[in-house]
């Protein structure tokens, strides 16, 4: 992240870019609430609003302290003579940050909006049988420890991002958009959240058959992938600026990768379905759209736009197939389809970066001498730090979140009970359904 | 079977932390880092695995 103070049009445009980042969690909130039932609409929606708001206030109270700013103050410890820069230490309450449209002030904003869209990728796991209170408690465990200190090691001048610097991997691991800090640590929340909560009954029968419970309203799905696109726009740019040192400049060739790589992902969803179906599949289709934004924001700053369709054509097929692959074979009932989606594709954005990403100056906050020389502008190693980051994610994120939530359901159980899922979710936890005035389909209050 | 494999993604971890530290050739380094995530992967196949659904449990 740059530390030296943003000219007047860096900063009004760096604004700009944070401005639509919302955007992004309202489409995903609308794909979620689509990709569920219809009984349990209006508390998609209800848990989307009260987890951004414990996402807001956790991040207030103790999220910023620990993620930090590149130059801020930190907890190190030195290990061969390196410097491992593990924690940031912050005050709480955003106290002795100076709100005058400094880098570290509109890092601050940028990061409340993220952690609260990443908040948003467990509840489409979780959906029709998550309930609201538990949701927010995870969301608050997320907003306040998880999020901040994966952001401090990618974004905060961690160890992950100073690997370049301290032993000469690559430029460090790199992370545009946020790739890894927001998706795959949603991602792989969301499959801690599914693995604790079950599967939905009737989903997986004795008989080994496992039938689809498709989205009750695909309209909502695909204007949400249209809101999305508008958020994650903001997301790359702003990410860009604000953590690799970008001009706003830049911005045109991160909205093209951006459209590009979203694009090749859902026409290759869109004809894989076609072709193994007979006909394209919407919510497949919106998932593989979202998926080749998940996998482009990594590299959105750093490829051509020939490599972000390469990069989204494959997300596509890979989300399409994992999706698949963790429903039927792996049992994990997904309604929103967020592990593959946001952890699948995330997974293979960060590893692209390492194999596409190309480097026509300097992308990191420190000198050009001090990093390792490039190979055609590819930055020797690279790809090694970005497996070292992957390995971060499934070694640490992944057994943290799953520990914080198994000890969360142990004292305030996550799902819902059987007579509240039978009658639904809006019913049994808001007291009033999101369709009053629709027939309600018969075959959802068969006991099964 | 869960504890072990959420075990081996953190001794999977563990080895690639050590494969920075450790290794200053970046052969060797990577190596052990390849050799880290196979544990990983390991652990992730036993922590699937652990979260199959038991056959009376469908419903």
């Amino acid at each position: 992240m740059p530390t030296a103070p943003f000219t007047e049009a860096t900063r009004l445009a760096c604004l700009l870019f944070i401005f639509l980042v919302p955007f992004a969690a309202a489409g995903l909130a609308l794909m979620n609430v689509g990709l569920g039932r219809s009984r349990s609409a209006g508390h998609m929606m209800m848990a989307s609003l009260c987890c951004l708001a414990v996402a807001a206030l956790a991040y207030f109270v103790c999220g910023f302290a620990w993620q930090g700013t590149i130059a801020g103050p930190a907890h190190e410890i030195t290990i061969s003579g390196k410097s491992w820069n593990w924690l940031a230490d912050e005050p709480f309450f955003l106290r002795k940050l100076s709100f005058d449209g400094s880098p570290a002030s509109l890092t601050a904003l940028f990061q409340m909006f993220c952690v609260g869209f990443a908040a948003l990728i467990p509840l489409g796991s979780g959906a029709d049988r998550w309930r609201l209170r538990a949701s927010c408690l995870s969301t608050g465990v997320l907003a306040a420890f998880v999020y901040p200190v994966f952001a401090h090691w990618v974004w905060g001048g961690g160890w992950l991002a100073q690997l370049g610097v301290n032993y000469g991997i690559g430029r460090g691991f790199l992370d545009v958009g946020g790739a890894s800090s927001i998706q795959v640590v949603g991602g792989l929340t969301a499959l801690s959240v599914t693995w604790i909560l079950g599967s939905r009954r009737g989903k997986y029968s004795a008989d080994g058959m496992a039938p689809a419970i498709p989205g009750h309203n695909a309209v909502l799905v695909l204007f949400g992938c249209a809101l999305v696109l508008v958020g994650w726009l903001g997301l790359n740019s702003a990410g860009a600026i604000l953590f690799t040192g970008g001009e706003p400049s830049g911005a045109a060739l991160i909205a093209i990768n951006t459209m590009l790589g979203a694009s090749a992902s859902a026409l290759t969803a869109a004809v894989i379905t076609k072709v193994r179906f007979g006909k394209p599949d919407a919510s497949l289709t919106a998932n593989g759209w979202v998926g080749g934004l998940v996998a482009g924001s990594a590299s959105c700053a750093l490829v051509s736009p020939a490599e972000a369709v390469v990069i989204g054509s494959i997300a596509g097929a890979a989300v399409t197939f994992s999706i698949e692959w963790l429903e039927l074979r792996m049992e994990v009932d997904d309604p929103g389809g967020a592990v593959s989606v946001h952890a699948v594709g995330g997974i293979w954005g960060l590893l692209a970066l390492g194999v596409f990403g190309y480097f026509q100056r300097t992308v990191l906050n420190v000198p050009v001498d001090s990093l390792p020389p490039a190979v055609n502008g590819m930055a020797a190693g690279q790809w090694l730090a970005q497996l070292i980051g992957v390995a971060t994610l499934l070694g640490f994120v992944l057994p943290l979140t799953y520990g914080a939530n198994r000890l969360l359901n142990r004292f305030y159980p996550f799902r819902v009970s059987v007579e509240g899922e039978r009658q639904g979710m809006d019913l049994h936890e808001l007291g009033a359904g999101a369709y009053p005035e629709f027939v309600t389909h018969g075959d959802e209050f068969l006991p099964r | 079977m869960r504890f072990v494999g959420f075990l081996m993604l953190l001794a999977g971890w563990f080895l690639v932390l050590a494969a920075v530290v450790l290794f200053a050739a970046a052969p060797l380094r990577a190596a052990f880092v390849l050799v880290g995530l196979a544990v990983e992967a390991l652990g992730l196949i036993l922590a699937f695995r652990s979260h199959l659904i038991p056959r009376e449990d469908k419903r």
